[in-house]
């Protein structure tokens, strides 16, 4: 019995390889993860947590996309560095987030201010990619303090880290950004 | 001079179309919104590409611009929709998948949409339990 010929599987295999070429996508989706809160239960009226005032910096983004922290009026590029000396509070000033002892492992105790709260609000009007450019910064403070950290404790970048020094990182430098409903901050 | 032996040929080009299978993920929606997502530096990959979805937020593209006009528009799956549409879309979603506790929401806004839009469709999210969102964002240089 002759073999089959297979001249064309060649051919047959490439239409295939085009076909798939042609309909997929290889660009690599990237973007900035967040975790919204929990939906706030019915049955529970009012459940305000109380914040101390000095526990919250409060960033707010107006219609005409104008940023204001707490009470000054700044430029975003201003942002990043006062939202490190925020987390940080490294003088323990009254003004800046309260301290506590935490254990936490691998670090031992640590005087940290976790009960910190990064407090966004938008306006309804607000250009999205202000809000974006907000959220990027507040992040890249965050990292840039766990990096500075993870320099003086392990010696390393926190990307070459183990997962249980980069989650003793994270206790130190938790994440709160909290995004309040909205509200109307001038224009419409 | 004896012809070359192409015997193996079909074995090598299936071997790039099984990486380009693996590596690629398929289209599956046509764009009906077109967005130019906002850059960032602090971005991070999307991983575990089965469980996200993706929304759509922006005007509508220039063919599509004559009968929908250019107001902002949320694109879900293949039509526009309104944000309180979004909760069916993520309970839709989510009973395909294999791991559901881990479900993320692409967001993939233009950057010029106002916030408004953004806060409806992220309330909607939370209500629906769909707490993982991302927002799609290139890479600045």
């Amino acid at each position: 019995m002759p073999g089959l010929n297979t001249s064309s599987t060649a051919d047959i295999s490439f239409m295939l390889l085009i076909f798939f070429l042609v309909t997929t996508s290889m660009d690599t989706d990237m973007g900035l993860a967040r975790r919204l809160p929990q939906p706030p239960d019915p049955d529970q009226e009012d459940a305000q947590i109380d914040v101390k005032e000095r526990n919250v910096l409060n960033v707010r983004l107006n219609a005409a996309g104008m940023l204001m922290v707490n009470h000054d009026v700044m430029d975003i590029k201003e942002l990043r560095a006062r939202a490190k000396e925020f987390v940080k509070n490294e003088n323990n000033l009254s003004s800046l987030p309260e301290k506590h002892v935490k254990e936490i492992e691998l670090l031992g105790p640590c005087f940290i201010t976790d009960k910190h709260v990064i407090s966004v609000q938008t306006d309804r009007g607000t250009p999205y990619n202000i809000y974006f450019e907000v959220q990027n910064e507040l992040v890249a403070a965050y990292n840039e303090l766990r990096e500075e950290l993870s320099k003086q404790k392990f010696g390393r970048s926190y990307t070459y880290l183990s997962d249980e020094q980069k989650a003793a990182i994270r206790a130190y430098y938790p994440q709160k950004i909290s995004e309040a409903e909205p509200k109307n901050y001038g224009g419409n | 001079m004896p012809e070359m032996n192409t015997s193996s040929l079909p074995d090598l080009i299936f071997t790039i179309l099984f990486f380009f299978m693996i590596v690629t993920t398929m289209r599956e929606v046509t764009l009906k919104v077109k967005f130019v997502v906002p850059q960032g530096t602090e971005l991070e990959k999307l991983e575990k590409k089965s469980a996200v979805s993706f929304i759509y937020v922006g005007p509508p593209t220039d063919q599509l611009r004559a009968q929908m006009g250019s107001g902002t528009r949320i694109q879900l799956n293949d039509r526009y929709a309104e944000p309180r549409e979004v909760m069916d879309f993520v309970a839709q979603e989510r009973k395909g998948m294999l791991n559901q506790g881990e479900q993320t929401i692409s967001i993939k806004a233009d950057q010029h949409t106002q916030m408004g839009i953004i806060t409806d469709i992220k309330e909607v999210l939370r209500k629906s339990w769909a707490l993982r969102i991302n927002y799609s964002a290139s890479r600045r240089n």
